[in-house]
């Protein structure tokens, strides 16, 4: 193909706080028990209405970038983007111009690094929905749009990057990698079928072997599956191509992707670009941080799923694929470490367990305590059984080596069995039945 | 004398002291309003249950007396129209910070008064419910924006009144109707439920009879606001500890611009303020920024506002749509868009913002060397009824003096200190000080005013 993609994700994503960016209202959109519960003369936009910003919110988004590599604002303000939809009470609305909580970070992909150009915060618009409705009535239906504020004014982060996205695939890894480390930081719940996460692909192709960006970009909406989005990125690679090919330049436009097709369509052409007008927001004071604060905040931030791949692989030699389908989600990787913990302590072969864990090869919960799973995993995986005096020898000599522990154990502190048990397991082999050494361990121990 | 007549301070006296009851207050203010207040069209909306309200409030401060508000401020027990046709029907669900602590210390909210409508203007004829008279002369105009509550005052049909001002709304007039008009600090007193006009200047304050009445009720509803991010979180002041204190050894400067409308003014400002000297301060004329730049850069970011605080006012939430904004808010949204639009916003909005620091540097540069600043509020007295409806640009020109100090964020008061005999007629001084020292203000004016004739109530 003559022609390399140039592509730059636009993503926008709801944060999980307690109240929403501006007032104390519930930030729950997707919970309230009925339209239009969630609001107050802030959120509804009313005479006199005055927005207030919510520290949590800010905190995240500093935090957000903070793990994305991102050098943080120390002094920050909201604008305001003035223009005119049904879904916008105020006729503007309060998110930031030039001067983003967040910049230059960064997230590397498996086909080359993504840069961030830049993360800001912003209010959520109110929902809409077209609905045919008998307004007059006239037993005739009537086309009516219906607005739900519920979700007006949730706080919503916008993360831009440059134009560094050479593939479909680069695409869509990196928003599958966002969305973990948002989910990681617990700042984002990112459902995307509700609308939580939003993604946007400025898409243009320029020559192999040319370095400057193309004179037009296309920008793609309403993808709300990282799926649809390789797809929709593929789709305007094949129609960008072949308008080049014909001598053409594409339409500088914005276009949709319409998901049962598989194709994007015109939405809006640059001609009707809105000028957006911003300006400082003289209802909010500019924010000012220090630079101990933002440290405080980074030291806050949890272990991020690739470092902790990482450090999982080297603790217990796993290879590095496993390490990561471990650490695909928080809770789930707390679970597997704790699992891990245990069975090298007990001198297991922990890539295998990986390997009957990853594989379903024996059933658990993330309820289970680490020991249960092990023994699930030491019976299923026909461990040697040893023959019992041979074990009673081995037992006793590991006894009689720790004295220290075996004194700790009758004091109470149980926990020194593991070591016990590996102890016995390094002389045994990794094939013994854990289960047996177990037993055998504490009826001696007794 | 009727009692409705009375100082704020007069009748709270009188109340604790059980000379008088509140309901022989509310007979004689009710007399009043209804022979005065459809001729001079001051209340847009009135009360019909205050005196039951008052009576309920007797332990409080404020002890149920009636103050007229401003209708930009959003009050849950009468309609909040900002004097305009899209907003004749709008009731609101929540009550202003201001209103609210004014309620809460026991002042009865008379009823609301007429405005510039959204307080574009300063002459309360661009309402859209027709002009307020001026109470000392009814051919004239009240002033504006909250010309409504200025004549409240002055017509004596409330005890004192709240208004708002953003460059001279509450000064110019309580100049032009001879009363007293405080404007805080920006900052000081929350802008929550007050239909925005130009929020970074925005300043909720007192109109009333005397400098001392006024420091009582901005002590009602003055301080620290969550609401309002722009509110400072400071603890304000008790500002009537500020009455009755001595001014000997304060520097004032007085601003002498030598601008040719201000010539007759200026030459009886500096005759009436004689007596600062004699009461033991320093007076001494002073160079400022020429205030010609401040009309400027206040029209520009004040445009720049407004476009964007009335966007919401969109047709689909409010009764009636964008092509009920009368011409006065039209025109200010059309400039202040054109002012925001990219490419323009270098050489209007950005350079404005760059002009208004000058200014808040000129300021520090003489509040180093004087303690309060006084000038004229107004370049003359209150025009006839009719002067602003073919001048573009009235009250930026009417306002000249007080925007430079408004865009600054300052605080001041405006006295009266001359009376016209002929017209019966005001004119007005305004004092100002640095940010947050509203007891500067407020101790030189009830200097002056104790110590000068021109306080009409002091004399009645």
């Amino acid at each position: 193909m003559p022609y390399k993609l140039v592509c730059g994700l636009e993503i926008h994503a709801e944060l999980k706080t307690k109240s929403k960016m501006f007032c104390a209202c519930k930030n729950d959109p997707f919970g309230a028990p009925a339209p239009n519960t969630h609001t107050c003369p802030v959120c509804l936009g009313m005479p006199g209405a005055l927005p207030v910003a919510n520290r949590q919110a800010i905190e995240r988004t500093i935090k957000l970038g903070l793990a994305l590599n991102c050098q943080v604002n120390l002094f920050s303000k909201f604008d305001r983007k003035n223009y005119f939809y049904p879904d916008l009470p105020k006729g503007y609305q309060i998110s930031q111009y030039d001067i983003p909580f967040c910049y230059d970070g960064y997230v590397e992909t498996s086909e080359g690094k993504v840069r961030i150009h830049r993360i800001h915060l912003e209010e959520d618009t109110a929902k809409l929905s077209h609905q045919d409705i008998d307004l007059d009535g006239d037993g005739v239906l009537d086309k009516a749009t219906l607005v739900d504020f519920n979700r007006s004014s949730v706080p919503l982060v916008e993360i831009v990057t440059e134009a560094d996205i050479i593939s479909p695939t680069q695409a869509k890894e990196y928003g599958q990698k966002l969305r973990q480390i948002m989910r990681y930081l617990d700042i984002a719940d990112c459902d995307m079928e509700k609308g939580g996460m939003r993604l946007e692909a400025n898409i243009s192709l320029r020559r192999e072997g040319k370095n400057e960006l193309p004179d037009y970009k296309v920008e793609c909406k309403n993808i709300n599956s990282f799926k649809f989005l390789e797809a929709a990125i593929n789709y305007e690679i094949t129609r960008q191509t072949e308008i080049l090919q014909n001598g053409g330049v594409p339409t500088q436009e914005t276009r949709g992707y319409n998901p049962t097709t598989g194709k994007t369509f015109a939405q809006r052409s640059k001609e009707d670009a809105a000028d957006y007008r911003y300006f400082p927001d003289p209802d909010l004071p500019p924010l000012e941080f220090t630079a101990e604060q933002i440290e405080a905040w980074r030291q806050e931030l949890p272990e991020l799923p690739e470092a902790r791949a990482l450090r999982l692989a080297t603790t217990y030699s796993l290879n590095i694929q496993s390490a990561q389908s471990l650490t695909r989600q928080r809770l789930e990787a707390d679970f597997f470490e704790s699992v891990l913990t245990l069975a090298k302590q007990e001198n297991l072969d922990c890539q295998k367990l990986v390997n009957a864990l990853l594989n379903k090869k024996i059933t658990f919960s993330l309820q289970d305590l680490p020991s249960k799973v092990l023994a699930s995993f030491q019976t299923a995986f026909a461990s040697q059984t040893v023959d019992e005096n041979k074990l009673t020898a081995v037992l006793q000599q590991v006894l009689s080596n720790n004295p220290d522990a075996v004194e700790k154990y009758r004091a109470g502190k149980t926990a020194v069995l593991g070591f016990l048990v590996g102890q016995t397991m390094r002389e045994l082999g990794k094939q013994t039945d854990v289960n047996q050494v177990r037993e055998q361990l504490v009826k001696m121990l007794d | 004398m009727k009692l409705n007549e009375l100082t704020l301070k007069e009748s709270l006296d009188k109340l604790a002291k059980k000379e008088i009851k509140i309901e022989e207050i509310y007979q004689d203010l009710d007399s009043a309003y209804q022979a005065k207040n459809s001729k001079l069209n001051i209340y847009l909306s009135h009360n019909d249950v205050a005196l039951e309200q008052a009576k309920k409030a007797s332990h409080k401060p404020l002890r149920g007396l009636p103050i007229a508000v401003k209708d930009n401020f959003c009050t849950r027990d009468l309609l909040t129209t900002a004097s305009t046709k899209i907003l004749e029907e709008f009731q609101p669900q929540y009550e202003s910070t201001v209103t609210k602590r004014l309620l809460e210390s026991g002042g009865i909210l008379y009823g609301k008064t007429n405005m510039d409508a959204w307080a574009h203007g300063s002459s309360t004829e661009t309402s859209d419910f027709g002009p307020t008279l001026n109470p000392c002369n009814p051919a004239h105009l009240p002033g504006g924006s909250s010309g409504g509550s200025a004549a409240a005052v002055a017509a004596d049909l409330a005890a004192a009144a709240i208004g708002s001002e953003t460059a001279g709304s509450i000064r110019q007039p309580a100049a032009w109707c001879g009363v007293v008009g405080l404007k805080p600090t920006y900052g000081r007193v929350s802008r929550f439920g007050v239909a925005a006009m130009a929020s970074s200047t925005d300043s909720p304050g007192p109109l009333a009879k005397t400098v001392e009445d006024a420091a009582i009720l901005l002590n009602s509803f003055a301080g620290p606001d969550e609401r309002d991010g722009t509110c400072s979180r400071n603890k304000a002041p008790d500002f009537s500890q500020a009455i009755g204190q001595s001014i000997k050894g304060l520097k004032i400067g007085v601003i002498y611009q030598d601008i040719k409308e201000l010539a007759s003014t200026n030459q009886i400002l500096v005759e009436q303020l004689q007596i600062l000297r004699e009461l033991g301060a320093a007076v001494e004329t002073v160079q400022a920024m020429d205030p010609h730049f401040a009309i400027g850069v206040y029209t520009v970011v004040q445009r720049a506002e407004v476009s964007s605080n009335l966007a919401r006012y969109d047709g689909i939430r409010y009764g009636l749509d964008r092509s009920h904004f009368g011409a006065e808010a039209k025109k200010r949204i059309m400039l202040g868009t054109y002012t925001l639009t990219k490419g323009r916003a270098d050489q209007y909005y950005n350079l404005a913002q760059k002009v208004r620091t000058l200014y808040l540097q000129d300021y520090q540069r003489l509040f180093q060397k004087y303690d309060v600043l006084v000038s004229a509020t107004s370049p003359s007295y209150a025009k006839e009824l009719g002067a602003s409806l073919d001048a573009a640009m009235f009250g930026e020109l009417e306002d000249m003096l007080l925007e430079a100090s408004s865009v600054s964020g300052l605080p001041g008061v405006n006295v009266p200190f001359y009376r016209d005999e002929k017209t019966n007629l005001y004119l007005g001084a305004s004092f100002i000080a640095p940010m947050w020292q509203e007891e500067k203000v407020i101790k030189v004016a009830d200097a002056f005013e104790k110590n000068t004739k021109w306080n009409s109530w002091r004399n009645k």
